[in-house]
């Protein structure tokens, strides 16, 4: 089923009676060509473009719980591609692009709104460093902007500017960016997929990998073997405990980052806003509701709830900057765990076992580079080839030091 | 979360620092054969299990010392703090 406005309307007069299940559930086949692990926002989206775009028909998604439980549907729901390194800049605005066009392409409404993203500047250091990511941007066929105070307080007028600690000085916009609807972007990619034939398995949790002489030929699961050509894992969160299975230690330590929502207000925040230097950072969802967060907690984690002082750590950075909220109620917080690997870039990459691929590493930007991700995750699983902007991404970058390290930190993921 | 130092009792978490897990103690020999193999390991790969983790912490606003905290990365429970510098002589190091 197609859906349009005319779809609405004439559902609209014949009671709703029409509307089907956007996704089928059906049981397990005993072998599939790919088997993807993981039925979040990743592998959804590589088992849709495995389809659409790499024509893989026999697929399925294994999700041990619900599809889109995890961090698809934990997040800040941020989309952008503002990266300096040349690793980074071109996958995240390749995912950038699949974003501008995605809710033609898989006919649902994700809600994609390039209301822009804003990253604000109080020193001239900060200047300097946003000048030259603000260049690297541009020559990667991404747009972005320098703004200065006054272009800023036309636009956010009840920033505080004149903080004493940290004065706006600027801000260094990507107009481009914006916000998502969350989980209609994994709703969207299973629907897309399940209308291409991909089976998409709920309440199926892989507990092993079969492995015979080197090679994968498919999972164990709690509904029992499923045999494949491929498998492919994108369990962000859950790697280091996935890939344990196959023997694996990875570059990898799991954390969790707290985020928030505020009650419904009136229109207030027309964009993104990025307050670096006061670890904060605000949208307002189309509900009404500020939604906000800050940083890591910083220590290892699986909890997907956080503790007390990051909560203040954050709610000090929104005063800092946005003394008007200082009546406004928080709603609700919750956790999401992140895989932080050790340079604060991903792996999309081919492992030790043949036939074993892995997908993860996605610190807490996984969920601006869903499309990219599935796209370049399906390319290496149809054609066993790296996508042109995922190259980088590889397991033996670290043994190589060719790390991508965006903010310089070295191998100690909590600060990255 | 609360970590009981062993020298001053019950501290708030936030006076420390994290470090990550305590098999960083255990620096490998820069000298041995095959070093750059085994410092890949050291530097960058971790078993990150969810469940009961040795971690290191560092009472950065406290006493300067480093603590092995045993703890629950499932529940954020802490069940045992010990001196680094006693697990790190109990390993051999230092004799």
């Amino acid at each position: 089923m197609r859906y349009s406005g005319f779809r609405v309307l004439k559902e609209a007069l014949t009671g709703h009676k029409g509307w089907k299940p956007a996704w089928r559930a059906p049981a397990p086949k005993p072998h599939y060509d790919i088997v993807i692990v993981g039925g979040g926002g990743h592998g959804l989206a590589t088992a849709y473009y495995l389809a659409r775009q790499f024509r893989q028909h026999k697929v399925a998604v294994l999700e041990k719980g619900w599809i889109g439980g995890g961090n698809v549907g934990r997040n800040t729901t941020i989309i952008r591609s503002n990266y300096l390194l040349e690793g980074n800049e071109p996958f995240y605005e390749f995912s950038l692009k699949l974003w501008e066009g995605l809710e033609q392409d898989f006919n649902y409404n994700a809600m994609v709104s390039q209301r822009g993203i804003l990253n604000l500047i109080h020193t001239d250091a900060q200047r300097d460093a946003f000048v030259r990511r603000g260049n690297a941007m541009i020559l990667n066929g991404a747009d972005a902007e320098l703004l200065s105070p006054a272009q800023i307080r036309r636009e956010y007028p009840f920033l505080n500017f004149n903080d004493a600690r940290f004065p706006i000085k600027g801000g260094l916009a990507q107009r481009r960016g914006g916000t998502v609807r969350h989980d209609a972007v994994a709703w969207g990619y299973a629907r897309g997929a399940d209308q291409r034939g991909v089976d998409i398995i709920q309440n199926c949790e892989v507990t092993g990998f079969r492995i015979e002489t080197g090679t994968c030929v498919g999972v164990e699961t709690s509904r029992g073997f499923i045999g494949a050509g491929k498998v492919g894992v994108a369990v962000a969160g859950s790697s280091s405990r996935v890939m344990a299975h196959a023997g694996m230690r990875l570059p990898i330590e799991s954390h969790v980052l707290q985020a928030f929502v505020s009650e419904g207000l009136k229109p207030v925040l027309p964009g993104v806003i990025t307050f670096g230097a006061g670890h904060f950072y605000c949208s307002q969802s189309d509900k009404g509701g500020l939604v906000f967060g800050g940083d890591i907690d910083g220590y290892n984690s699986y909890a997907q709830r956080g503790n007390l002082p990051v909560i203040e750590d954050v709610a000090e950075g929104g005063m800092a900057l946005f003394p008007g909220l200082g009546r406004v109620r928080l709603l609700r917080l919750w956790g999401g765990i992140m895989d932080m690997s050790m340079d604060g870039s991903p792996i999309i990459d081919r492992t030790h076992v043949c036939g074993l691929y892995f997908n993860g590493g996605w610190c807490y930007g996984g969920f601006k580079a869903t499309p990219a991700s599935g796209w370049c995750f399906a390319h290496l699983l149809a054609t066993d080839t790296p996508h042109p902007t995922a190259t980088a991404y590889r397991f033996d970058r670290f043994e190589r030091g060719r790390m991508i390290d965006e903010k310089g930190m070295g191998a100690q993921p909590n600060l990255h | 979360m609360i970590i009981d130092h062993p020298l001053l009792g019950p501290c708030d978490a936030q006076e420390f620092v994290y470090k990550g897990d305590a098999r960083l103690i255990d620096r490998p020999d820069g000298m041995a054969e095959e070093a750059h193999v085994a410092f890949f390991d050291y530097a960058y790969l971790r078993d990150n299990p969810a469940g009961v983790h040795r971690e290191l912490w560092f009472h950065e606003q406290g006493d300067r010392s480093w603590l092995v905290v045993t703890r629950n990365t499932v529940t954020h429970a802490i069940v045992q703090v010990e001196l680094a510098r006693d697990v790190a002589r109990a390993g051999g190091r230092g004799t």
